[in-house]
């Protein structure tokens, strides 16, 4: 079982949080084009990197996010998606 | 095939021929080169040669031919999808399915099941109605029926599922079918090769090049090779290929893990498929039950498996069929699915001349080996998409004209 070290919850099982996507900044809805809209909806580039990604934890009802390597899936760096990332895994 | 079997027997197997002719020395230069070794890339240049006439064509394989998720899918095939084009599109590839044997003069273990997709809920039987409803109009052998039926169809299985997720009804496809899976790209590639076609095992391509937007070759890591044409038809790795050229598609790279239990008597003759759990079971025939379910659930480019699969897994099957109880999981494995948010496929031109994608073949690409080898040797040999692949663009998403075959593909099948 995969584990992941979290601020606040400490040590958890992976298998308690949900995946919820890369993490992007949104363009902004008042300016954004058509094409745009599609781009970072859509398009992208889905080699292996590391990215930063949403994460659910279920029982708490708490957001995070991890940057993780979508090659070797090391998870590098958590923090609580209100704040952005500062904590090592 | 049996007379041939009889004439095999009073031959000394050294006067067979050898299955694949040896390989040949790589050239410098192609008319077409076809990345990728799987089912789809020996498929297409299978239909280039035999119906194009384009036999200047090397297939370029980084490992040996079929050890991608051709070798690794539960081989399920079936055309009961839920949007038109896609209903359209797996209909023309299951009747070309039907006569792969006999054109390849080779056993392709193609064997028709009928498919049980269960429905435990009102809303999944609201969806089972509806894909009946669809795939009745285009002439597909597709029908909801009772519990009964089912329980008849398949008396082993529990339809209450241990009481907690009775079984509701289901829909029945009875022209699903598996095959084997290994035999469909051997025989394309054999296929081929008698037709003029070089395919190359080991041949990595690391590069493509272009110039003033054109394609001109491929770097491999053996060498530079000429090309006019480049298909890429290597699923799983597709990200990997169109970063080369910096095209940006949708695809999200998730492994697809299958097992299979220690081969038993043969007891079940059907395909069972359940949306709501999650998983699907055949036997084999040897004797397996070969079980998969969804896609792990975070992006990875990785083909490792984990426990937390089969302890998932398992947990279903035993309340579909409890007597699983009792057997033992012989293999697992994983793919690489190149998933798209629409569940249908990317095919077709690109934004660079002479580059055509074969891709986005997620959990559902065996079943249309045989209609993407045909549509994309037609796109290429005529340079314009064939008829059934246009709604598979990969323009679509930017004209927010998505294909939404997420109620019939999303359980890997
Ligand atoms: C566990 C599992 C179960 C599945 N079950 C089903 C099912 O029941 N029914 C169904 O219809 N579909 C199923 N699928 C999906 C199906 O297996 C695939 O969509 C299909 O096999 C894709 O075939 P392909 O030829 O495009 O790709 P592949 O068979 O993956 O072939 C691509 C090839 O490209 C090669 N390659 C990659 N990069 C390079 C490079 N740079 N240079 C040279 N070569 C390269 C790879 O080595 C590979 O051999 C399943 C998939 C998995 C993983």
């Amino acid at each position: 079982m995969k584990f992941v070290t979290c601020p606040s919850l400490g040590k958890r099982a992976l298998s308690e949080f949900t995946y919820g996507g890369r993490y992007e900044q949104e363009p902004a809805q008042e300016t954004v084009s058509e094409k745009e809209w599609a781009d970072y909806v859509f398009y992208h580039n889905g080699a292996p990197k590391v990215q930063i990604e949403w994460w659910y934890h279920r029982p708490t009802g708490i957001w995070f996010l991890f940057e993780r390597d979508t090659l070797t899936d090391r998870i590098n760096k958590v923090d609580f998606a209100r704040k952005g990332m500062t904590h090592e895994a | 095939m049996p007379l041939r079997l009889l004439k095999y027997a009073w031959k000394k197997p050294e006067d067979e021929p050898r299955f694949f002719p040896s390989e040949k020395p790589l050239k410098e230069a192609y008319d077409v080169v076809i990345i990728g070794g799987g089912g789809h890339g020996m498929a297409c240049a299978y239909y280039l040669a035999k119906e194009h006439g384009i036999t200047n064509v090397a297939v370029l394989e980084q490992g040996y031919i079929g050890g991608g998720n051709t070798g690794r899918n539960t081989t399920i095939v079936r055309s009961n999808y839920l949007t038109a084009e896609g209903v359209k599109f797996y209909d023309e590839s299951l009747s070309l399915f039907e006569d792969l044997s006999d054109d390849f003069d080779l056993n392709i273990f193609y064997s028709t099941r009928g498919h049980f997709t269960l429905a435990h809920t009102d809303s999944a039987m609201r969806t089972m109605r509806w894909r009946a409803e669809v795939n009745k109009h285009y002439g597909i052998d597709s029908e909801v029926v009772d519990v009964e039926t089912i329980q008849k169809e398949v008396p082993y299985m529990d339809m209450t599922c241990n009481g907690q997720h009775p079984v509701m009804g289901a829909l029945y496809h009875a022209p699903g079918s598996v095959a084997r899976h290994d035999a469909v790209a051997w025989g394309y590639a054999r296929g081929a090769q008698m037709r003029g076609v070089e395919i190359h095992q080991k041949t990595k391509v690391m590069d493509i090049k272009t110039k003033g937007g054109k394609v001109v070759g491929v770097e491999t890591d053996r060498g530079f090779v000429e090309a006019k044409k480049v298909i890429s038809a290597v699923a799983g790795s597709t990200p990997r290929i169109t970063e080369m050229l910096d095209i940006k598609t949708p695809i999200e790279i998730f492994p697809l893990q299958a097992c299979v239990t220690e081969p038993v008597k043969p007891f079940m003759d059907t395909i069972v498929v359940s949306g709501s759990l999650h998983v699907y079971v055949s036997q084999s025939s040897r004797g397996e039950l070969v079980m998969g379910a969804s896609v792990d659930p975070a992006e990875l480019h990785s083909t490792r498996s984990t426990l937390d699969f089969v302890e998932g897994l398992t947990d279903q099957m035993m309340d579909l069929f409890p007597f699983t109880s009792r057997m033992k999981i012989m293999r697992q494995w994983a793919g690489m699915a190149d998933i798209t948010p629409d569940f249908a496929p990317i095919m077709g031109k690109t934004d660079i001349e002479g580059f055509y994608l074969d891709a986005g073949w997620g959990t559902w690409g065996f079943k249309a080996t045989p209609v993407s080898g045909k549509t994309m040797a037609y796109t290429v040999a005529n340079d314009r998409p064939h008829e059934l692949i246009k709604p598979f663009a990969l323009s679509r998403y930017e004209d927010f004209k998505l294909v939404g075959e997420k109620g019939a593909a999303s359980v890997g099948h």
